[in-house]
């Protein structure tokens, strides 16, 4: 079956200089979990540019949920990133916005009308463990509670996928393992995860992972499982609410 | 979509309506537009109101030492011009009357009796009487050969003609204003655009539209420029009355054809207006390009 994500002879160069990514070609399933891992400077995070389109590749077709997106006019490609939740390494919260205002954001972008969008954001900030934290703003926040802001706020939307750079490189290491958990609880309800991290220590956690491994710009396939995605398509359903464990 | 207007959209840009100097540039170019269009729309109506005057008036001056010869030729003109067709109005002017004119100019002493002073009639033509006013003025020196005809409209072409570009000079400036104005958003929309380059970058990576983000910034720069402009407009019309007043002061006839009809108010009550959606359209095109340059 087509994956949610394909990319063929993909190539990324910045400027005139050396390809950053060379010759990527690989799929990812629907509902897949997937680790990015490799040193610093291997490209993890321009891989990860390309696939919530803050880039468009120098060489090479991307296709995602079925469309070339390097072709795709700009104007069409707000909707896909709707479609895509983020969590940036640096989280790029809004500072002067609540951590309320910050998850509701992409619900207001997407049109949600204020009152359909004040239980789920309440949900999502209890889901995080920061109901008590709903109107403090990021700059008041610590760095772990940042980084539940923001993964919350790339989960509202109930993206189809979910790229996450360094998501737990800011917390300890209870707080990776439950963020972990609310990402793998995500994925169980049929969000595509991807997740690029310099722990290894992560990528034993989740026992459905496969792992993409990047070195200087080129794609290694450990388990084999890119070319051959290891499980079909799941439906995505409604995520329902629930407390971290 | 809800990007335009509700309490949680404006709170993605800081607050801080006066932020920066765009306001104040604009409070300043509002008060100098203001002035120009209401010299200008002062002096359009005044070329008007000079204009319909032109072909109007003329004044017969008999010019002749000797009293008795110069009221013969005077009542012999005052016969004339009551057969003439085309004149509307015929007035001589009375001793008192010549006696005003000339005391600015001679005081009391000058006016004694032994002055010999020119008889005056001013007459009024329509427009047949301006189509015949050579046969006119042919008529007249026939019977008075001591009269002098002095056709305002030669002395008044020039000045109207003034007046009318002073009136587009003010145009002009208005102009340059509404351009300046539109300079200072777009400059102020890209001051606008790196400050919260952030938050437009995560925007558009949540899958917002230029449109959402430039609604953004189009209604923040549009307030500001409502603000802006009202404020100078304030300015300028305490400023116009000022004037108002020193000409009303003047009490001149010429002068006092200077004065700013209520079409012209209502031209300049608009002014904030016009410029808040010049703004709004300004810093919607601005920034709709400079997104269109991203991804």
């Amino acid at each position: 079956m087509a994956g949610i994500v394909q990319f063929e002879n993909v190539g990324l160069r910045y400027g005139t200089g050396a390809e950053t990514l060379s010759d990527l070609s690989f799929s990812l399933a629907q509902g897949g979990f997937y680790f990015l891992t490799g040193p610093s400077g291997a490209g993890k995070t321009s891989l990860l540019k390309l696939l919530y389109l803050a880039q468009r590749p120098s060489r090479g077709s991307i296709h995602l949920f079925g469309e070339d997106v390097v072709q795709l006019r700009r104007a069409r490609l707000p909707g896909f990133r709707r479609r895509i939740g983020m969590v940036f390494q640096d989280f790029r919260l809004i500072p002067h916005l609540s951590a309320f205002d910050n998850i509701a954001l992409p619900l207001r972008i997407a049109g949600v009308d204020e009152r359909d969008l004040v239980t789920p954001v309440r949900e999502m900030l209890a889901w995080v463990g920061l109901a008590d934290r709903a109107s403090a703003r990021p700059p008041t926040l610590s760095g772990g509670e940042q980084q539940r802001v923001a993964i919350a706020r790339a989960v509202i939307g109930r993206p189809e996928i979910l790229v996450a750079d360094e998501p737990t490189g800011n917390v300890d290491p209870e707080m990776a393992a439950r963020l972990l958990h609310l990402f793998d609880a995500l994925n169980t309800l049929g969000t595509t995860i991807i997740v690029a991290t310099h722990d290894i220590h992560l990528l034993s956690r989740v026992a459905s992972a496969n792992v993409m491994r990047l070195d200087r710009g080129q794609l290694h396939d450990p388990t084999g499982a890119l070319r051959y995605p290891p499980r079909a398509a799941s439906a995505v359903v409604d995520m329902p609410v629930r407390s971290p464990a | 979509m809800m990007m335009g207007a509700s309490l949680a959209d404006r709170r993605l840009l800081p607050e801080g309506r006066l932020a920066g100097p765009m306001p104040w540039v604009i409070a300043i170019m509002m008060f100098l537009t203001a002035l120009a269009l209401a010299g200008g729309l002062a002096m359009g109506n005044a070329s008007a109101r000079l204009g319909q005057d032109l072909g109007r008036q003329v004044t017969i001056q008999i010019v002749v030492a000797d009293p008795q010869r110069r009221e013969q030729e005077a009542q012999a003109v005052l016969r004339l011009l009551g057969r003439q067709d085309g004149v509307t109005v015929v007035h001589r002017l009375a001793e008192a009357e010549m006696q005003a004119l000339l005391r600015p100019w001679l005081g009391n002493a000058g006016l004694d009796h032994d002055l010999p002073l020119p008889a005056m009639i001013d007459l009024d033509l329509d427009a047949g009487g301006r189509a015949r006013f050579d046969a006119i003025a042919k008529a007249v020196t026939a019977v008075a050969p001591h009269a002098r005809l002095d056709d305002h409209a030669s002395w008044l072409v020039p000045l109207v003609g003034l007046i009318r570009s002073l009136g587009m000079l003010a145009g002009g400036i208005v102009a340059l204003m509404v351009g300046a104005t539109a300079a200072a958003v777009v400059l102020a929309a890209r001051s606008a655009l790196n400050t919260h380059r952030q938050t437009i970058d995560v925007m558009h990576m949540m899958g917002a539209t230029d449109v959402q983000v430039a609604r953004l910034f189009q209604r923040r720069l549009a307030l500001d420029a409502l603000f802006g402009a009202t404020l100078g407009l304030v300015s300028a019309v305490a400023v116009i009355l000022l004037i108002g007043r020193r000409i009303a002061e003047i009490g001149s006839g010429l002068v006092g054809s200077i004065e700013l009809p209520s079409s012209a108010w209502a031209a300049l009550l608009t002014l904030p207006l016009v410029a808040g959606l010049l703004a709004l359209a300004v810093a919607r095109i601005t920034v709709q390009r400079a997104l269109g340059r991203t991804l």
